[in-house]
């Protein structure tokens, strides 16, 4: 934007706020320097309305909150003006600390598009007045990442959008299309989620975003539809991977000074001359025997009989499977 | 987010909004150096020269003296003192909004953050600030705060070197190390410490939930000039193309390691894939795929397959010895390769 261009949509902004009255375009290309023209020449004319249709859509990206109205029952030509309370930050009194924090904050953001949001945000709460210590830490800070599902699907849960997007579930092969209308986007220990009503299964589902292939396409008008009142977006997650149980109790022989990653979870270590013996509380037993697998000749498994058991079948199938490639292989 | 897809015109966005915020700014500031205006503002003094410039000749309509923008200059300080009606940054847009609200639940729900309260008071105030009808459609939980990290961000903030005990998975082994703190992170919602580990001499990254006990020594942390600390943009652990390659043919049921960790190849096949990853050990490898479950077939290196083939036949072998037999010895165990 050149030079005049800028100074022209100060100027645009600074009347368009101080009228009380809706301007039409007309008016405003009579005030506003920039904008004359000679109003019986049909190309100029015309390049003046693609200008300020061009500057008009340069405010409105900007946020500024351009309102269209009549003066009077009369006027037929539509008029423009900006409401002072619809333009302006309200007052934020935040204290030093609270400003720290935003600050902290706004540099979280290692996506590049959320992080100028963030920047350009902050550099509002400044021009308020408030003052924000660059130096400032809360000694230890989470790096802020998301999928790229991230942005369109928040704008969607915003506007109450219908979202269409493909999914990819790990053991399948074939991404399937998904009709969603996304409630809110969930992080739920480190992932995000998507949780909202799935159209084609009608019911509340949710998607992990880093599962989205490609894009999302919102699908129809804003406002399509109402969530749930007073949904709690993280139940519908936690449901689905909640904390397990750890009732079962093993008890395992390790060899002396092995296997320290079991050592670290036994609830009892007896030690004795061959080795030590742990109690490993468990939910699954093939789960727990999947990971005493790991650690080989290392951990041997005294009771319950199904975790010695499914631990021996696991190993008569590793030994199997890789006998022939062990013995290619010399 | 919504930018425009024109080139150019971005950043002509940024001067306009950065306008639109100067004169409030400096509003709220009155008698403010332009060099510290500028710094503040993140432009050169040129630049906030330029802007202060095009203001000038801005203001309402007649346009006359009294109309215009007026600023006051007392050496290399500005003071505005006429403001046309632009006395107030513009609100926050959408997604200005979200970014800092997200980021703010983000530190709010951080285990072992200090000062905890303000980033909550903060988050009230921007979020009433933002009038979002709806509010921000995010939540954000992650996992329950651990004593541990609160516990060591004391210490990493007390400036000293630390004794830390430390669970390595790759080796398996838990050891003692004397660290000097850098800072503390956390990466997909998982709390690390990264330190300039003297045992090692080098930057490493320690989960905090494996670290078992901190001690903090009497000298103070050095973290020796030439330590660069890690690039984390592509997460907490990134592999490089000089950790040996491992391939294996899986079934269904460990699909998901593709999910949890970085994979540099997955082919289909009936039913199966083939996946590559790079593996800090072999030792590591070893342990990682005994692990996974049976469905799972070492492909290659071939060193690897033999190092599981003998490790599940030593371990079938302590089991065929009536018990309360001894353990395989490891010595033993590795001897069967």
């Amino acid at each position: 934007m050149s030079r005049t261009r800028t100074e022209r949509l100060v100027n645009l902004v600074i009347c368009l706020l101080s009228t009380r009255r809706f301007l039409t375009a007309v008016q405003i290309a009579a005030t506003v320097p920039g904008y004359q023209h000679d109003p019986h020449d049909v190309r100029d004319h015309e390049a003046f309305q693609r200008k300020f249709e061009r500057d008009k859509a340069e405010l409105r990206e900007l946020g500024v909150p351009l309102e269209t109205g009549t003066a009077s029952a009369f006027d037929l030509e539509p008029g423009y003006r900006i409401a002072r309370r619809q333009y302006a930050l309200p007052e934020i009194p935040l204290e030093p600390d609270e400003a720290a924090a935003v600050g902290i904050a706004a540099r979280l953001w290692q996506h590049a598009g959320l992080a100028a949001a963030a920047s350009s945000g902050l550099a509002k709460l400044r021009a308020a007045g408030v003052d924000v210590d660059p130096q400032a830490t809360l000694g230890l800070e989470p790096m802020v990442t998301v999928d790229p599902a991230f942005a369109p699907l928040t704008a969607a849960a915003r506007d109450r959008r219908e979202v269409a997007f493909d999914y990819r579930v790990p053991d399948r092969d074939e991404p399937s299309a998904r009709r969603l209308q996304p409630w809110g986007v969930v992080c739920w220990r480190g992932r995000w989620y998507v949780v909202g009503h799935d159209l084609d299964r009608a019911a509340a589902r949710c998607f992990r975003l880093s599962r989205v292939v490609g894009a999302v396409r919102t699908v129809g008008p804003s406002g399509a539809y109402e969530p749930p009142a007073e949904v709690d977006l993280i139940s519908y997650v936690a449901r689905s991977s909640g904390p397990v149980e750890r009732t079962g109790r093993a008890r395992v022989l390790v060899a002396p000074h092995r296997a320290a990653g079991l050592r670290r979870w036994a609830v009892e270590t007896t030690s004795g001359s061959t080795g030590d013996q742990l109690v490993l509380p468990y939910a699954d037993p093939e789960a727990l025997a999947g990971q005493l697998v790991g650690y080989g000749p290392d951990v041997r498994v005294l009771d319950p009989p199904e975790v010695r058991e499914a631990v021996i079948q696991r190993l008569k199938e590793f030994a199997a499977r890789h006998d022939v490639v062990a013995g290619s292989a010399r | 987010m919504t930018g425009s897809a024109r080139p150019g015109s971005r950043t002509s966005a940024d001067r306009l909004a950065r306008l639109l915020n100067l004169v409030p700014f400096l509003l709220a500031r009155p008698g403010i150096e332009i060099a510290e205006a500028a710094g503040d503002l993140g432009v050169t003094e040129r630049q906030l020269r330029e802007d202060l410039e095009l203001l000038w000749v801005c203001g309402l309509p007649g346009y006359g003296p009294g109309d215009l923008i007026d600023m006051a200059f007392d050496g290399d300080r500005v003071t505005i003192t006429y403001d046309a009606g632009i006395d107030r940054p513009l609100r926050l847009t959408p997604d200005e909004a979200l970014a800092l609200v997200v980021a703010l639940r983000m530190l709010a729900e951080t285990p072992g953050v200090a000062n905890r309260e303000a980033v909550e008071r903060a988050l009230v105030k921007i979020e009433n600030a933002a009038g979002d009808r709806f509010g921000t459609p995010v939540a954000v939980r992650l996992p329950a705060d651990n004593h541990r990290v609160a516990e060591l961000r004391a210490a990493v903030e007390s400036g000293r070197a630390l004794r830390i005990t430390y669970y390595s998975v790759a080796r398996d082994e838990t050891i003692e190390r004397t660290v000097d703190p850098l800072r503390m992170l956390v990466i997909g919602g998982r709390a690390y410490l990264e330190a300039w580990c003297r045992r090692a001499e080098g930057m490493r990254m320690f989960r905090v939930d494996r670290i078992d006990a901190v001690t903090r020594l009497d000298e103070p942390a050095r973290v020796p000039a030439q330590a660069v600390p890690h690039d984390l943009t592509g997460g907490a652990f990134r592999p490089t193309a000089d950790l040996p390659l491992v391939t294996l043919r899986i079934g269904r049921s460990e699909r998901w390691i593709t999910e949890y960790y970085p994979c540099e190849r997955v082919e289909s096949g009936e039913g199966e894939w083939l996946v590559s990853l790079r593996v800090t050990d072999l030792d590591w490898a070893r342990r990682f795929v005994l692990g996974l479950g049976p469905e799972v077939t070492v492909v290659a290196p071939a060193e690897l397959a033999a190092q599981v083939h003998a490790a599940a036949t030593a371990a079938l072998a302590a089991y065929a010895t009536p018990p309360p037999g001894a353990v395989a010895d490891p010595a033993t165990a590795s001897a069967g390769q």
